[in-house]
């Protein structure tokens, strides 16, 4: 019972200390220079965006394809991980699960923010039309946040049960609240058949749907006639990436929350050893795609084609693409191959390298191909040969990443971060083994 | 200019009468009817029947067909039984931008970057180099409509493609689409100045589709529409009538003709002797835009140069 009660203080919601306020404060001050900068975007127009008619699509779109990839951790651990029932999940799928959440959000205000004409957003339903690839999106997304939603919400139930108990004295408020969300959580057998049942079926359909938004995501590139996107290889291609942009993003916010919350007995260097052999896994399918990518086309290239990977290889774009491919993708697997290299530090670093360059990533798949259509760029001014996002695409892009990591960052300051329910039921379970041997 | 329109009301009339030379076989069986009620005044109107032959008949015995007047024509469908084409005769073109200048003024284009431009080819560093003129190739397979989420750019049955841009929301994935990089975007609020002055100038009461950029919406996009608002009328598309070069033929593959003011000529013979081509054919897009190879020119690609500004399209003056 001691041991219980020890769990309990230890996973139980904290809050923040002054570094956590700062955080969150700064978080929200970008949010608002954001959304000011938004606002002026209305008025004004996207003309106070770097786009023009041919890089017509700009960081927005890359934000958005970044986000979605990034959802893609819920799926990914789901998948391999409860489904295959390897124990070291359990303090590790909750997290996965929030920026699943808070990033799939942030997805769908992203392409909202590209939508030159949100006033008119109800189009989408009242004339949507089945064969456009958004109308796909239109779908998808929304199914992908409930989903998200309720993975994260069925496993917290009994958590929140024990939560109402724990804050009963000390913060009636927030008791009344865990009670709410409990939904008169008992425990009972019944309860207990439900819940498994629900989560298993929302597991199970976590996984298709997680795959299917990757690839239309790939589709809105390569529905387009456009090189660089035309290409059969972009479905497997964004999901392998988004498996890496997943994983990263994992990998750093779990040594934050483990250091603020000095969860060191829980998530442990077993923990960052498993997850860096799961990065390591998705940066070597990831290589791979990115062979298929880039390396292949060079051999059968096409005059298009061979101005298109110029200006990746050497030209103008070649800087960021060297960086992304090198240090983003081969450094990390090199370092991860080794075991030193999955100790927290190193880890967070590397995590934290592989979602930068993620980001870049999506930039390089956006940019460079708008800026080589088929016929030369004539007749606009010298400006619009060039696209570098403009001080309120910063600003928005800050706003929407500081959005995305203030859910992440309320997630994590209002839910137990660690199942409580379910660790110390191993626990338990441990002991007992240990109680029968001996 | 004058010569120009002349030709144009040629076009409009030999048009009209072909159209009642449809009707006429109806006549027969309404005649008796018709010619109980009717008013017989004498007067006489030429039409040609289907053979090609003039004839004469009273004009009583004319019957408008419902099924072709403007009442059946939606903005969506289109004219009935009509399929619009261009051919564009790339061994003409000196560049010398009237039609850019032509369409700019009618569509009121105020961005940067307007609808039809002229485009400096060169395939390769061996190869002449040629003005090719360029607007919205009117795809029969156009990769912009399929995209688009909410049915904002749509495909008519006499083969225009067109943009409502009351309901357009902006996305800008059928400019992603586009191969032939023709649409453009109002990135800011469209200034095009007096414009409802214009609207009702032009007795256009509502902003349609059918004259893009009248007027243009901000968020949304435009692009070449075909000029249905001057076929109408019953004249060509502004760049065809502004083209002093005779470089654009306008017509219906239909009737198998195209004009391009002074002359007109039959359509599939046209494309035949010219070796006429479609830009990208290997794309599968099925353009109604036809090219007729750059050779045997009589101009002088070098003149072209003068007027030739890479980064300007449209003037500021006009
Ligand atoms: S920008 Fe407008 S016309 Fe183009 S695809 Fe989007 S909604 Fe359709």
């Amino acid at each position: 019972m001691e041991n219980y009660d020890n769990l309990l203080n230890d996973l139980a919601p904290k809050k923040f200390g002054k570094v956590g306020v700062i955080w969150t404060c700064s978080l929200i001050a970008i949010i608002i220079v954001g959304i000011i900068a938004y606002i002026d975007q209305l008025i004004k127009g996207q003309i106070v965006t770097n786009m023009r008619d041919y890089a017509l699509w700009g960081i927005y779109i890359s934000n958005f394809v970044f986000f979605v990839a990034t959802s893609f951790v819920g799926s990914v651990t789901v998948a391999i991980l409860r489904l295959t029932k390897n124990k070291w999940r359990t303090p590790l799928v909750r997290i996965a699960e929030i920026i699943s959440l808070a990033a799939i959000a942030m997805a769908g205000v992203t392409i909202m923010i590209d939508m030159a004409r949100p006033d008119r957003l109800l189009n989408l339903f009242i004339h949507a039309r089945l064969q456009s690839p958004i109308t796909w999106d239109v779908i998808i997304i929304p199914t992908y946040i409930v989903i998200s939603f309720l993975l994260l919400y069925f496993p917290l139930i009994p958590d929140f049960a024990i939560l109402k108990k724990h804050f009963k004295d000390k913060n009636p408020v927030l008791s009344k609240w865990y009670g709410k969300l409990s939904l008169n959580w008992k425990g009972t057998a019944v309860q207990k058949a439900l819940q498994e049942k629900s989560i298993r079926i929302i597991a199970l359909m976590i996984i298709p749907v997680g795959l299917i938004l990757q690839t239309i995501d790939a589709w809105l590139f390569s529905t387009t006639y456009r090189i660089g996107w035309d290409s059969t290889n972009m479905g497997p291609y964004f999901i392998a990436g988004a498996f890496v942009a997943g994983i990263g993003a994992l990998v750093t916010v779990v040594y934050i929350v483990r250091r603020a919350y000095h969860l060191e007995a829980y998530i442990t260097d077993f923990h960052f050893d498993k997850l860096g052999k799961l990065l390591v896994l998705a940066c070597l399918t990831y290589l791979y795609f990115n062979i298929n990518e880039y390396l292949l086309p060079a051999y059968t290239v096409t005059k298009d084609e061979s101005v298109h990977l110029n200006t990746l290889f050497s030209g103008s774009y070649s800087p960021i693409f060297w960086a992304v491919t090198i240090i983003g993708l081969i450094f990390p697997i090199l370092f991860l191959l080794f075991k030193k290299g999955r100790k927290p530090l190193p880890m967070f670093i590397i995590g934290l390298v592989v979602v930068l360059a993620s980001w870049w990533k999506r930039y390089l798949i956006v940019t460079p191909t708008l800026l080589h259509p088929f016929l030369p760029i004539q007749g606009v001014p010298k400006s619009w040969h060039h696209y570098f996002p403009s001080i309120h695409e910063w600003l928005i892009t800050l706003a929407t990443l500081a959005m995305a990591l203030l859910i992440i960052t309320l997630l994590v300051r209002f839910l137990p971060i660690i199942p409580i329910q379910r660790t110390a039921d191993e626990q338990a379970l441990l002991n007992n083994e240990k109680d029968t041997k001996s | 200019m004058k010569n120009d329109s002349n030709s144009r009301r040629k076009f409009l009339n030999n048009g009209l009468k072909a159209g009642i030379a449809t009707v006429i076989g109806g006549i027969g069986l309404s005649k008796m009817a018709t010619k109980l009620n009717a008013k017989t005044d004498g007067k006489k109107v030429e039409l040609m029947t289907t053979d090609g032959h003039l004839v004469e008949v009273d004009a009583s015995e004319i019957i408008e067909e419902k099924t072709t007047n403007s009442k059946s024509y939606t903005v969506r469908e289109g004219f009935k039984n009509k399929k619009f084409v261009m051919v564009v005769d790339l061994a003409k073109c000196k560049n010398a931008l009237k039609c850019v200048s032509a369409c700019n003024k009618h569509h009121y284009i105020t961005g940067k970057n307007a609808w039809l431009k002229v485009y400096k080819m060169q395939e390769s560093k061996d190869t002449a180099p040629y003005w090719m003129p360029t607007a919205c190739q009117h795809c029969d397979q156009p990769a912009c409509v399929t995209v688009c989420p909410v049915d904002a750019t749509f495909k008519r049955r006499d083969g225009i493609v067109l943009i409502d841009n009351n309901r357009c929301i902006g996305c800008r994935f059928c400019m992603a689409a586009c191969p032939y990089s023709t649409r453009v975007f109002n990135w800011s609020e469209p200034d095009q100045g007096d414009i409802t002055l214009n609207l009702s100038m032009e007795q256009e009461t509502q902003p349609s589709p059918e004259h893009g950029g009248l007027p243009s919406i901000k968020g949304t996009v435009d692009k070449c529409d075909f000029c249905p608002h001057e076929i109408k009328k019953g004249k060509l598309p502004h760049c065809v009538a502004a083209c002093p070069n005779g470089v654009f033929y306008f017509g219906d593959k239909y009737e198998d003709t195209v004009t391009n003011g002074d002359e007109t000529l039959r359509f599939s013979k046209l494309l035949k002797d010219k070796s006429g081509y479609r830009l990208m054919e290997g794309l599968g897009t099925e353009p109604s835009v036809y090219y007729l190879p750059p050779v045997d020119r009589l101009v002088d690609f070098e003149k072209g140069l003068k007027q030739y500004d890479e980064y300007q399209s449209v003037k500021k003056s006009e």
